[in-house]
């Protein structure tokens, strides 16, 4: 549709004309900002906690650890120069292996999710599987954050006192 | 020939100007779309719609992915 509309503006004697290839479903998963009535909808990308740990994948454990548990965290996301995700570490790796490199210490491909993905939505797949934290990465595999369920549920519990405040209004 | 454009590509564009316009049908764009994005749905798009447009500045076209 989108180049299609692309050339009819150049028939219509448009000379400059572009077409964003990926669409408005690559934007949102960059965790970009968007208009509309879906622009309101809590999304895992405005809740994701940017200051998680990261660390090279030829970094020694002993080295990440010591960072990791200084800034307050227990895991830590193992990613290239361009913050691609190949890796995690959890409390057990951190605490295990001191000298080994990351990259033979962390469980290889997490599971992510996308920016776009609603707060609701996460919540519901975090209670079903377990999960207490859930990356987030842009549709290029970089990581954008971590999103833990103490934070969706806190923010889960402010859409709904919003919706019950509004329901009372409008009574 | 319309270029085809990558994310960081539309960002520098939009900076220096450029207009965006989503084709999708209204109801879609009224969900969602990008900031400062008009709507031509593709079906209305014809010489009296797209008299909204400046010549004088690029013109970016989206729908929802690679269609």
């Amino acid at each position: 549709m989108g180049p299609r509309a692309a050339w009819r503006l150049e028939s219509l004697g448009f000379s400059n004309v572009f077409w964003y290839r990926a669409g408005k479903a690559d934007w949102g998963a960059a965790g970009l900002p968007v208009a509309g009535r879906a622009a309101h909808v809590p999304t895992l990308g405005h809740h994701a906690r940017r200051d998680v740990p990261t660390c090279r994948p030829d970094e020694p454990v002993s080295a990440v650890s010591g960072r990791v548990r200084a800034a307050g965290w227990n895991t830590c996301f193992v990613v290239t120069a361009d913050r691609v995700v190949l890796g995690r570490l959890h409390d057990t790796e951190l605490d295990g292996r001191g000298d080994v490199p990351a990259r033979d210490a962390m469980r290889n491909g997490p599971s992510t999710w996308r920016p776009n993905v609603t707060v609701d939505e996460m919540l519901d797949r975090m209670r079903e599987e377990g999960l207490t934290t859930a990356p987030v990465t842009d549709s290029e595999g970089r990581l954008v954050g971590l999103a833990l369920i103490e934070d969706l549920e806190a923010a889960h519990a402010v859409g709904d006192r919003g919706a019950s405040r509004g329901g009372e209004g409008a009574g | 020939m319309p270029t085809p454009i990558d994310r960081e590509q539309v960002r520098q564009l939009v900076a220096r100007g450029a207009q965006l316009v989503e084709v999708l049908p209204a109801d879609e764009y009224e969900e969602e779309h990008l900031p400062g994005a008009i709507n031509i749905p593709l079906k209305e798009l014809d010489a009296a719609s797209a008299a909204r447009l400046r010549r004088d500045a690029p013109v970016i076209t989206y729908c929802s992915d690679h269609q």
